[in-house]
């Protein structure tokens, strides 16, 4: 049977991660699921956790009046979902909703920030990490503002 | 050859600046700008043949003409067909044709996708906007030749779902299992199901070997710049990886010079470029 911490070392966005910053996550992971349809969180509420998914697909969303909500982004098997928690003020700043049958390994968010002030050495790895998606994310959107299909 | 002789091939050689006449079959709508004209010629034939990525010259008479790639099925030669967005002075009356309505045609030119050369490898095809009509012809081709190629990876971006291409054949390719289709948009509404993002953020997960693969990407320049970047960090090679060049191309065979890029002609050395031929080029603003 497969252990949290293999399940946690096997997450694309946990690979290569030194094993005593693998357990200090494992103190604070759980399994979670989410239905087809179902929210995961929504924007205003407060952010205290992320979420790695491992299978299915979350729908990240912005509700405009007059259009409904418009889908802004996709995470899929092997992104993470959610950067709040570790940015004050720890609010959503868009609603998410599985689009399918979603499976994830969910991080509680105040016990990640207390492990991050106590141990820098981790709270260092965990932001480098963090950093490169928040990074990805911001090329992507400036790509997406590019327009780059109108040629 | 003899004098007489090359006096003789002389006088049949087709000359390629005169348009041959061609009238409309169909005309389909493939989304809110784009259409799809299949052509025929006076006896019903359709045109000639053709390798995928090449171009034909379409002469609306009286308005103009534009260089148009050919979006058909290279092995069926029953139909000239070619998907256009209305947004110039020609395409826009270009897509208002009817059955029956003649316009000119010349062609077909330029160079073509490598599908011949890619066989025995991986190939991911990554197509923007508009850019999915070129690399048609080459899908074609390596679908018909499967067992000859590897993997074949189809990335398409497009802004809303609304501006994706060949919706139909994009649900065919996605129900086989020889070829893996992944369809991204910018934006969408929440009934939306695939992913949302640029095509880019496609490649780092595509399943395919880089080291062994051929990459063909169409699309406009700015997409083609950002996604030969993403290639080459999965570790696709520069002269691995093929583009196809737009440019204002007018007599289509490289004497006007409309459509010179740096050292080349995209009419006569193009539209299809090996990309490390390219790339010193792409990022130039002067050119």
């Amino acid at each position: 049977m497969q252990t949290l911490e293999s399940v946690l070392a096997e997450h694309r966005f946990l690979k290569g991660l030194a094993r005593p910053h693998l357990l200090e996550l494992v103190d604070c992971a759980s399994n979670v699921r989410f239905e087809a349809g179902q929210y995961i969180f929504h924007q205003g509420e407060e952010a205290n956790a992320f979420y790695a998914i491992r299978q299915g697909k979350v729908a990240l969303e912005v509700f405009v009046p007059e259009r409904g909500a418009v889908v802004i982004e996709m995470v899929t098997e092997g992104d993470v979902l959610g950067w709040s928690w570790l940015i004050p003020p720890h609010r959503w700043r868009f609603d998410a909703r599985a689009v399918e049958l979603t499976r994830a390994l969910a991080f509680d968010g105040t016990c990640l920030r207390t492990r991050c002030e106590e141990d820098p050495d981790f709270g260092y790895e965990l932001l480098k990490r963090f950093s490169r998606v928040i990074t990805e994310r911001l090329e992507a959107t400036r790509l997406q503002l590019l327009d780059v299909y109108h040629g | 050859m003899a004098k007489h002789e090359q006096k003789h091939a002389m006088k049949t050689l087709p000359d390629p600046m005169v348009p041959h006449p061609y009238s409309v079959r169909r005309v389909s709508r493939d989304t809110y700008d784009t259409f799809t004209l299949e052509l025929e010629q006076a006896n019903g034939a359709g045109g000639p043949p053709f390798a995928p990525g090449q171009f034909n010259m379409i002469y609306l008479f009286g308005v103009g003409e534009v260089p148009i790639s050919i979006s058909g099925n290279p092995a069926r030669s029953n139909a000239l067909v070619h998907t256009v967005r209305a947004v110039g002075t020609v395409t826009k009356p270009l897509v208002t044709l009817k059955r029956g309505d003649v316009l000119g045609v010349r062609g077909p030119f330029g160079s073509s996708w490598p599908v011949e050369e890619a066989k025995g490898s991986d190939v991911v095809i990554v197509a923007g906007g508009i850019g999915l009509a070129p690399l048609r012809p080459a899908l074609y081709y390596l679908l018909s030749h499967r067992d000859a190629y590897g993997r074949v990876v189809l990335l398409y971006g497009a802004r809303t779902p609304a501006d994706l291409l060949y919706t139909r054949e994009l649900e065919d390719w996605r129900g086989r299992f020889d070829i893996e289709v992944e369809v991204t948009v910018d934006a969408a509404s929440g009934d939306w199901r695939g992913n949302v993002g640029v095509v880019t953020t496609l490649i780092p997960w595509a399943r395919f070997e880089p080291s062994d693969t051929v990459a063909m990407v169409c699309g406009p320049e700015v997409m083609m710049r950002f996604t030969v970047q993403a290639l080459q960090e999965r570790g696709v090679a520069a002269e691995n990886t093929f583009i196809s060049m737009e440019r204002n191309m007018k007599c289509a065979v490289g004497f006007c010079g409309h459509c010179q890029f740096g050292p080349t002609f995209i009419c006569k050395d193009g539209p299809v470029f090996r990309c490390d031929r390219m790339e010193p080029f792409l990022w130039k603003r002067e050119i």
